[in-house]
């Protein structure tokens, strides 16, 4: 990952470490764009707070300004920042000890098992 | 400290190399210890695809080296991306004989990986976005 990279993934972790920043970021997630306006109705905050976050939001291009209805500013997430972002997490949340465990012991079985049984159907697996 | 662009573990296995590329490359094998059902197509290209019951969850890989028994890799989505993402971690198999038994190597690169478009789409943001955006909005203002 090139340090713009980096960079870009830092930003996101940022935004998501502030609870107000993490509620505007799902509402626009689950809504789509809004206003300030609209943004503040379903938050317990203030339009003035709001808007501070969302200038900030925006200008670490986590959030972009376009122009809505009756010239109110409307605000649309966008996702490529967090495409980024997601790759450090998908690095974190790959798992091979498991697996590797799991191999370990399915080794172990077969050769203690007779060669006649498929091993995939005698064994029960998590969940 | 950067996070991680590749992983690798290493296991020593009691059983030789040839049980184990068994228990890689082969569907029965691949279902005992990795998924709970899967198919393969064992040839570099081939297709082979991975279900996880539990998570309600279907890999498709693709087979990129076949030298048995030594080393056997795929690539493979990144987990938690959209289905359409083009990107893909490569994962690599190696098998050593040690003693009676095997050193099984497993490496997965690629987390890192930043395809020139997505650099683009997410860093243009960072610089001018919200400059041009207002500027936009302000020409907008200007023309109603």
């Amino acid at each position: 990952m090139p340090p713009e990279g980096e960079a870009i993934a830092e930003q996101v972790f940022t935004a998501l470490a502030d609870p107000t920043r993490r509620a505007i970021l799902g509402a626009l997630a689950a809504g789509g764009p809004a206003t300030a306006t609209d943004l503040a109705a379903g938050l317990p905050i203030t339009r003035q707070a709001i808007a501070k976050h969302l200038a900030l939001l925006a200008g670490a291009g986590l959030v972009t300004a376009e122009p809505g209805e009756r010239r109110r500013v409307r605000y649309r997430l966008r996702s490529a920042p967090m495409q980024v972002a997601q790759q450090f997490l998908a690095a974190l949340a790959r798992d091979w000890d498991s697996p590797l465990g799991a191999l370990k012991d399915h080794l172990d079985r077969s050769a203690r098992g007779p060669a006649t049984t498929p091993i995939h159907e005698t064994r029960g697996h998590d969940g | 400290m950067a996070f991680p662009d590749r992983i690798e573990r290493t296991v020593e296995l009691a059983h030789p190399p040839a049980e184990v590329w068994a228990a890689l490359t082969t569907a029965e094998g691949l279902a005992g210890w990795f998924g709970n059902q899967a198919a393969i197509d064992l040839r570099p290209g081939g297709a082979a695809q991975m279900t996880w019951n539990a998570e309600g969850f279907t890999a498709q890989m693709r087979i990129e080296r076949v030298e048995e028994p030594a080393v056997f890799a795929f690539t493979w989505p990144i987990y938690g991306l959209p289905e359409d993402d083009p990107r893909r971690t490569y994962v690599e198999f190696t098998l050593e004989p040690a003693g009676t038994g095997t050193r099984l190597t497993v490496t997965e690169s690629g987390f890192a990986q930043l395809p020139e478009d997505l650099y683009r789409k997410a860093y243009d943001g960072n610089t001018d976005g919200w400059a041009k955006e207002l500027g936009e909005l302000a020409a907008y203002l200007d023309a109603a």
